[in-house]
């Protein structure tokens, strides 16, 4: 049976801390989910879990968190290693789907040593770590990313203070093709682990890269069903046209 | 030498008008600070009423516009920046062209732009600082409001005790500000009847300033200004002395006003719509008074104030109006899109966006602006602009069809096309970012629809 407990064919989002981390329009992000699966015929529930709240590590196929002010970071921080890490690093493990974006990847690692000197605990599910540099690293972004053996060109726009680190037990998302990315001297952007990614491309990400969001929600199906029903292709136009101006914008030809 | 900066300065200004070049708004002030970097201070040190500065994410222009009426209202001589230039160098071409005669008793009337207003404040020593409000805005240039307001809390710090600070209680950023100052003024809305149901998705700064506790709302009035206070400690919105006692939409062309100031009671129909503008007339009110101008003359200047160009400005063309609303952030943007929605019918919308230095680079904001409820009653859409795409995204993502869009990213394409739409008598409401703005100006401008903004904007 590929669809237990519904009519529809749905996919269950946990939204962490969609109050604090919201801040590069990360709500544009759950659009994208929520359309692409109703243009399929499928559905999406969407949990909230904020400051203090308890996860289910086996309740969500796919987890979401966003960026946002230095203030609200460390707030979530604290809050994040004592409510959430562990049900976080049960979802990695069984397989569910997570994306973090900007201050998302900072807290997804082990640590990120802030603009003032704070050290903010990370979940750990990215080894990979975080150090405040003097200047923020802004502007257009592109990227050669790579996963489930495809490579495909992502697009968006970066602003982070932070330089991240990668350890060997996670490998980067992408290599730079135009931008800074995650430290601005090795060539690398985001980190991929299992199934879970994290990056510092924003604008939102996902409406400008179709191709990333449904590798996601083809995760999240997967997690779900033992017969995972299939994401039926869409009309990627409008995509593909505000992706080519982002890249062109950007200055790198294809 | 500082006469002959001048001259050298001025011919440039000259030279390129004459070469068409714009209206030459900050060319003349940015050559000027090449020669003379402290210029400001010469020139602001001239005006023989002194100064006052206005700052803000929103409103600025308009409350700098409601200002100059109240002191034309009152008699007052003043120097502004209208044109909108409210980086240093604006601010110099403005101080440089009003040619002051000594012993004149003008008052300088500066719009800055927020990243620079300490720059401004420590060479023009204003006798006034109005602050509005402190939203999200153009991250990539800005960075987080809070790098911001702490900027802005350091240069108050060292001011002298004879300025006089004019806050918006109703923000609580904002007002966190009074803690480096003794000498304030508050203005705020005590008429509750416009508050919002629930907060915008783009409000920020709705944690307490102290103990991060998240702050309780008697009234959200837009974005997180309202009625806040600390539900652990004491800080809590402040009383104030210059209040919107009553506020009463007209339309998308007006809002009627009841004032209380400390020098009497103000009547009067603003002919500019939104609650935002209600904030505008607040703070000019409460800026007019800190100067000493009379409730009479305010309610004059605010009576007789035009819209500043962009801002709900109202053109016919071919028997169909055009009205423009600016927006560059998600705040403004919902501002606009809440007032766009009091006009009673099918909507025509034309939505601009550009991605110049001076919109913002990051396009990401569109995301955060609440269109669902334009969206719901819109009839077209036609989106324009360097990232018209992005708009086409932000719309199809919402389940805009397809058929009540157009993408033209050609501002004059655009703009026919939307026109196109619209029946006989009905009208077409304009959203760009700034740039986009003065894109669409420039077609207008040259159909003859309107004048070049340097000539409308004194």
């Amino acid at each position: 049976m590929s669809n237990p407990g519904g009519d529809q064919p749905t996919v269950r989002l946990c939204h962490l801390y969609p109050r604090e981390m919201n801040i590069y329009a990360d709500r544009g992000n759950i659009a994208v989910f929520a359309r692409r699966l109703s243009l399929r015929g499928f559905g999406l529930q969407i949990t909230e879990a904020g400051l203090g709240d308890a996860v289910d590590p086996h309740a969500h196929d796919l987890w979401y968190m966003g960026g946002g002010q230095d203030r609200d970071q460390a707030i979530v921080a604290a809050d994040m290693v004592l409510t959430k890490a562990d049900a976080l690093r049960a979802a990695q493990t069984n397989g569910a789907a997570q994306l973090y974006v900007c201050g998302g990847i900072q807290l997804a690692g082990h640590r990120y040593a802030a603009v003032d000197g704070q050290m903010l605990p990370g979940v750990g599910v990215l080894d990979l770590e975080t150090t405040a540099g003097a200047t923020r690293l802004i502007g257009d972004l592109v990227i050669r990313a790579e996963l489930d053996g495809e490579t495909q060109t992502v697009v968006g726009y970066e602003n982070h203070a932070g330089r991240t680190y990668l350890g060997t037990g996670t490998r980067p998302l992408g290599t730079v093709v135009s931008g800074h990315g995650n430290n601005n001297t090795d060539g690398g952007e985001g980190a991929v682990t299992d199934r879970v990614i994290g990056t510092y491309l924003h604008g939102p990400l996902l409406p400008k890269n179709p191709w990333l969001a449904d590798t996601l929600l083809r995760w999240a199906l997967e997690h779900r069903y033992p017969e995972p029903p299939p994401l039926a292709p869409l009309d990627n136009t409008l995509e593909e046209t505000a992706h080519a101006r982002a890249i062109a914008r950007a200055g790198v030809s294809r | 030498m500082r006469a002959a900066a001048e001259f050298i300065a001025r011919s440039a200004g000259i030279a390129s008008r004459l070469l068409g070049r714009g209206g030459g708004t900050s060319l003349p002030g940015t050559v000027l600070l090449k020669l003379r970097p402290n210029a400001v201070a010469d020139l602001a040190a001239s005006l023989g009423g002194g100064s006052l500065t206005v700052s803000a994410t929103n409103g600025k222009t308009t409350t700098s516009r409601l200002i100059v009426a109240g002191l034309d209202a009152a008699g007052v001589a003043n120097v502004a920046n209208t044109a909108g230039a409210n980086l240093m160098g604006g601010v110099a071409s403005t101080l440089l062209a009003a040619r002051l005669p000594a012993n004149n008793t003008a008052v300088g009337v500066l719009e800055v732009d927020e990243a620079a207003l300490p720059a401004v404040v420590t060479q023009a020593q204003p006798r006034v600082i109005t602050l509005i409000n402190l939203f999200r805005d153009q991250l990539d240039r800005f960075g987080e409001l809070e790098t911001l307001l702490a900027t802005w809390a350091s240069m108050i710090s060292t001011l002298d005790e004879s300025v006089t600070l004019v806050l918006n209680a109703d923000d609580p950023a904002v007002a966190s500000l009074a803690a480096h100052h003794e000498n304030v003024v508050w203005f705020g809305i005590e008429d509750r009847s416009m508050e919002l149901e629930e907060m915008a998705h783009a409000a920020d700064s709705t944690r307490c300033r102290i103990c991060t506790t998240e702050l309780v709302y008697d009234a959200v009035m837009l974005g997180h200004l309202g009625h806040w206070a600390c539900p652990t400690n004491d800080t809590a919105r402040p009383p104030v002395s210059v209040a919107v006692t009553g506020v009463t939409p007209r339309g998308t062309e007006a809002l009627d006003l009841h004032l209380t100031l400390p020098t009497g009671e103000i009547h009067t129909r603003l002919q500019l719509p939104g609650l935002h503008n209600a904030y505008n007339a607040a703070a000019a009110a409460a800026t007019l008074t800190a100067l000493g101008v009379d409730a009479k003359a305010i309610e004059n200047g605010l009576g007789a104030a035009q819209a500043a160009f962009g801002r709900a400005e109202r053109l016919t063309i071919d028997g169909k109006e055009l009205v423009l609303f600016l927006a560059k952030n998600p705040t403004g943007a919902n501002t606009n899109v809440r007032t766009v929605l009091q006009h009673d019918g099918p909507l025509h919308v034309l939505a601009m966006l550009n991605d110049r230095t001076a919109d913002g680079q990051d396009v990401s904001w569109i995301w955060d602006v609440d269109y669902e409820p334009l969206l719901e009653r819109v009839a077209h859409i036609t989106v324009a602009g360097d990232r018209a795409h992005d708009l086409a995204l932000r719309f199809h993502y919402a389940g805009l069809d397809a058929n009540r869009l157009t993408i033209a990213q050609d501002p004059a394409r655009a703009l026919d096309s939307a026109l196109q739409q619209v029946p006989a008598g009905n009208s077409l409401f304009a959203l760009p970012t700034y740039t986009a703005m003065l894109d669409l100006r420039a077609v207008l401008t040259q159909r003859g629809h309107t004048d070049p903004y340097w000539e409308t904007a004194s």
